[in-house]
């Protein structure tokens, strides 16, 4: 079948990373990346299917690995060579149109008893990655033996499926993973009637988590920070309050918040501050203006992948903050134990998520793809996806 | 024998005009049969103002000489205008200097110690040392200073009370020393017709809850112009708390006058019409085009705000307070008065770098429409130079530019309020107490150099009566952003800005170009 596969190659990586990750570096044959026929992967245990991907999104964390800016340390978290994608709407063998829960726990390894972190219901947090009949792997994307969404044939178990309704269009139902994660993050940052929230950054996760804090923690104010036209557009779309600029995010939130704003050598802190912001670029900037204009004993959640950042900590410990992160989904207490992948799936049909994408590409076309999807934001793009419909016809 | 103002209509001989542009200058040629208006020549300054100062205070106006109101062991105040004006600020010494410096010698003879000095800055930011230092002068900071000398704070709880209300339910307050001295003697500058009177205490030692029952969207829209007391409701409502505190405490009042000579001999060119330029003053002028063509605004900010303009003092009147304005504000007209004949379709104006609350700072977007819409406008009697539903050009360059230590609210004022709504009225209902009570504003004008959190919105309601009148108000090499934020129109040029005018003017509209700074006030026949 044909796919795209990422090898681990520790020159290759070398390469695209003092490249500083460069598009046309990290999609050139010294890259990780590669376009081929591959094995198809082979179901695990008999209870295992065949998911045929229709649409597959390019997520900020497979630029990350492809442009050498991932953390290290999900590494030894990931089994080579790996069919990236993870964002996946696509067809079973008898024609059902499916997206996958890419989570790799306990009860799709086969381990039984779970884990006490699976048990809860949170299979993003499973002890038990390296167990059972398949490769290490946090995700379906980050597996070598589960396949990906950018290759024609992926397998999944079948608690991994879940069936998308006839009023979801494919290319609403791609973004159905990446927003239960940011469900999943709005659950977990709580914020009440009362708070002043505040959502950095308008990528993918970002809009996502804006659309999910409204619908599922309703703050006083909801503040994004975008950075383009089009998120700028979306964001408010999408039930933003207000939405800033990344510079005129400290007088901004200080005005809403009516606190009080200190310069400091570098850069400047508030006195008060948002109740409960949420971090969705995970870069050093981002991550260390969000620290220090939350207010004292306020909520950071880290939604968006951070790589090694340089944060710091000072106003975290000063301010008693907490900062917590937001990784994938499972299910909620705070909603009596429902799949969080069940109430992204309801929610989605009000919400138009199709307008969020585009441009889709053929495999054949990936360097396109990737570089459109690195420079997403500023191109008026939010989720550029893979579109492997035309590899079945 | 200096000359009056002038109206001159443009014929092919006429030279282009200047055009204040910021912190820059243009020479336009203005289209023919258009009306240029000139600002009268300045006054002959008095000779000796140490003695007009003396006689002033030995014979005042309804009321007894200063000297026997003094007496050993009262508690005296003395209260004086901020640095908002003269514009540009007056060279040394500041006239304030010279009477204050009168007073304190008489009281020190009478054998007063209780003396305090208070800068009435109202809600308007602290002065630095340096800039009170200026206007008092260097004896009285270094004996007062700083403290018996010292800046009016209205958000200061402690140290402002309660008068009363008015029998239109204004309320009072005032600085509480000044409230509990035997006699307070208020130094002013009169630069023009808006400032003095009742209104220097009612604003200069009042607070928020006190000024905001003037500085208010529907008093100034009730104001025509509020350059003009008798027209003005700013003014009514000033004069009715103005006498609840004359009714307090016992008021002795100062009010001094200067000339129009607002520039120094660099910028000499600036106060002359362009028909009488030297080639002295064109070579002035080209030196000074080139440098602001091409210097960064920072640069030229520092050039221009160094400047300091050789005032002379034309009167100086004591006693009580309606009696001293009246004659000041006779003084003042003398100055700046201009007959114009009938209202135009267009007015044109040319926006200078300099304004009553950007000393030291730039001329923020919302400080061009305080400035160009608010006082540039209103310098009128009887009715505007422009007729109702003409169109208004100005020149200034608009830049997205604050300073965070003067004008704080302003940015979120900008930013927050004129991105939900222009209307002075609806602003005012929504944001008012939000502006005025913003407790890290308030602490910023108390303990910084901030102007107060309300005060943005002042400076936007005194444009309401130009925005109210004009059909279109088009801004010529501004930031077009900025503009479209401000609720205008952009052009180019000077001849785009006609052309779009036509479109609610109508073809060959009638042209007036109001030729200032130095200041003028146009009295259009009725």
């Amino acid at each position: 079948m044909l796919a795209l596969t990422y090898a681990r190659s520790i020159p290759a990586f070398a390469v695209v990373k003092a490249a500083g990750g460069r598009a046309d570096v990290a999609t050139s044959a010294l890259s990780m990346l590669k376009l081929g026929d591959v094995p198809e992967p082979q179901l695990p245990a008999r209870d295992w299917v065949r998911v045929m991907p229709s649409l597959s999104g390019i997520c900020g964390s497979d630029l990350a690995a492809i442009s050498g800016h991932v953390s290290l340390y999900l590494d030894p978290l990931t089994s080579y060579p790996f069919i990236p994608g993870h964002e996946v709407v696509g067809v079973l063998d008898d024609g059902a149109r499916v997206v996958i829960e890419p989570a790799l726990g306990c009860l799709v390894r086969g381990v039984d008893p779970p884990c006490p972190r699976c048990a809860e219901g949170r299979p993003g947090l499973c002890y038990n990655v390296t167990e059972g009949p398949i490769e290490v792997g946090l995700q379906t994307g980050y597996c070598a033996d589960t396949g990906g969404g950018w290759g024609e044939t992926l397998v999944a178990h079948p608690s991994q499926v879940h069936p998308v309704p006839d009023s979801l269009t494919d290319e609403a139902a791609v973004l159905i993973e990446p927003f239960a994660c940011c469900v999943h993050a709005a659950l977990r940052g709580g914020a009440t009637k009362d708070d002043m929230v505040v959502v950095a950054g308008a990528g993918t996760i970002g809009l996502l988590t804006v659309a999910a804090v409204k619908l599922f923690t309703p703050p006083k104010r909801l503040i994004a920070i975008a950075k383009h036209p089009t998120q700028r557009d979306l964001a408010r779309k999408l039930g933003a309050d207000q939405v800033v600029a990344p510079a005129d995010v400290f007088q901004r939130v200080r005005f809403a918040t009516a606190a009080r704003r200190l310069e400091g050598m570098n850069r400047p802190l508030l006195l008060g501050g948002s109740d409960v912001t949420f971090e969705c670029v995970g870069r050093a900037d981002s991550l260390n203006d969000a620290v220090r204009f939350t207010r004292e004993g306020g909520t950071v959640v880290v939604v968006g992948m951070p790589g090694e950042q340089k944060v710091d900590w000072a106003p975290i410990w000063q301010r008693e903050l907490t900062v917590t992160g937001a990784y994938a989904y499972g299910t909620e207490p705070k909603r009596k134990g429902r799949k969080t992948f069940e109430l992204a799936l309801e929610a989605a049909p009000e919400m138009h998520l199709d307008e969020l994408t585009g441009p889709l590409f053929g495999l054949g076309e990936y360097r396109d793809a990737i570089a459109y999807a690195m420079s997403a934001g500023r191109l008026g793009a939010v989720k550029v996806a893979f579109d492997l419909r035309r590899l079945r016809a | 024998m200096p000359r009056p103002g002038a109206v001159i209509e443009v014929d092919r001989n006429t030279p282009p005009v200047l055009f204040h542009f910021g912190e820059g200058i243009r020479l336009e040629k203005m289209p023919l049969g258009a009306r240029i208006v000139y600002p009268p020549d300045p006054l002959e300054p008095i000779a000796h103002p140490e003695r007009a100062i003396k006689r002033a205070l030995a014979k005042p106006l309804e009321d007894d000489p200063l000297k026997s109101l003094l007496r050993r062991g009262m508690k005296m105040t003395i209260a004086f205008d901020d640095l908002s004006l003269p514009l540009p600020p007056m060279a040394a010494p500041d006239v304030r200097q010279l009477v204050m410096e009168e007073v304190i010698d008489m009281a020190a003879e009478a054998g007063i110690d209780d003396l305090h000095i208070i800068a009435a800055l109202g809600l308007h930011r602290r002065m630095t040392e340096d800039e009170v230092r200026h206007i008092v002068g260097e004896r009285i900071f270094t004996t007062f200073h700083p403290d018996r000398l010292y800046q009016h704070d209205g958000e200061d709880l402690e140290n402002n009370v309660y008068v009363g209300k008015t029998a239109q339910g204004e309320e009072v307050t005032l600085n509480r020393r000044a409230a509990e001295s035997d006699l307070v003697i208020y130094v002013n500058l009169t630069l023009v017709p808006m400032d003095g009177g009742h209104k220097s205490m009612s604003t200069g030692l009042a607070s928020f809850r006190s000024i905001r029952a003037h500085h208010n969207a529907k008093t100034l829209l009730a104001s025509r112009s509020y350059m003009n007391p008798p027209d003005s409701a700013l003014h009514q409502s000033c004069i009715r708390q103005g006498q609840l505190i004359e009714d307090t405490v016992r008021v002795f009042h100062i009010e001094t006058t200067v000339n129009n000579h607002a520039f120094p001999a660099v910028a000499n060119f600036m106060q002359k019409r362009e028909t009488d330029w030297t080639p002295q003053d064109q070579a002035m002028f080209l030196a000074t085009k080139q440098m602001t063509d091409i210097m960064p605004p920072a640069f030229k900010r520092n050039v221009f705000h160094a400047m300091r303009a050789p005032y002379g003092m034309t009167a100086v009147h004591a006693g009580q307070v309606d009696a001293v304005h009246d004659k000041t504000l006779e003084a003042v007209r003398k100055q700046i008065n201009v007959p114009v004949e009938g209202q135009t379709d267009i007015v044109t104006l040319g926006v200078p770098y300099l304004g009553p609350y950007n000393i030291n700072a730039p001329m923020n977007p919302i400080l061009v429409v305080c400035m160009g819409l608010g006082y540039l406008f209103n310098f009128y009697r009887n009715k505007p130079v422009l007729r109702k539903g003409g169109v208004l050009i100005l020149t200034h360059p608009c830049r997205y530019e604050f300073d965070a230590v003067q004008h704080p609210s302003y940015i979120d004022y900008y930013d927050e309020v004129l991105a939900d709504t222009k209307d002075p009225i609806e602003i005012e209902k929504k944001y008012e107490i939000r502006f005025a009570e913003d407790p890290w504003f308030r602490q910023l004008y108390r303990k910084s150099h901030a102007y107060h959190g309300i005060h943005p919105h002042y400076a936007w309601i005194w444009a309401a009566h130009a925005m109210e009148h004009a059909g279109d108000i088009i801004f010529v090499g501004a930031d077009r952003d900025v503009v479209h934020r401000l609720g205008f129109k952009c052009a180019t040029t000077l001849d785009d800005a006609f052309e779009m005018a036509e479109q609610t003017v109508g073809r060959y509209p009638s042209v007036t170009h109001l030729r200032t700074p130095p200041i003028m006030l146009a009295d259009v026949e009725a």
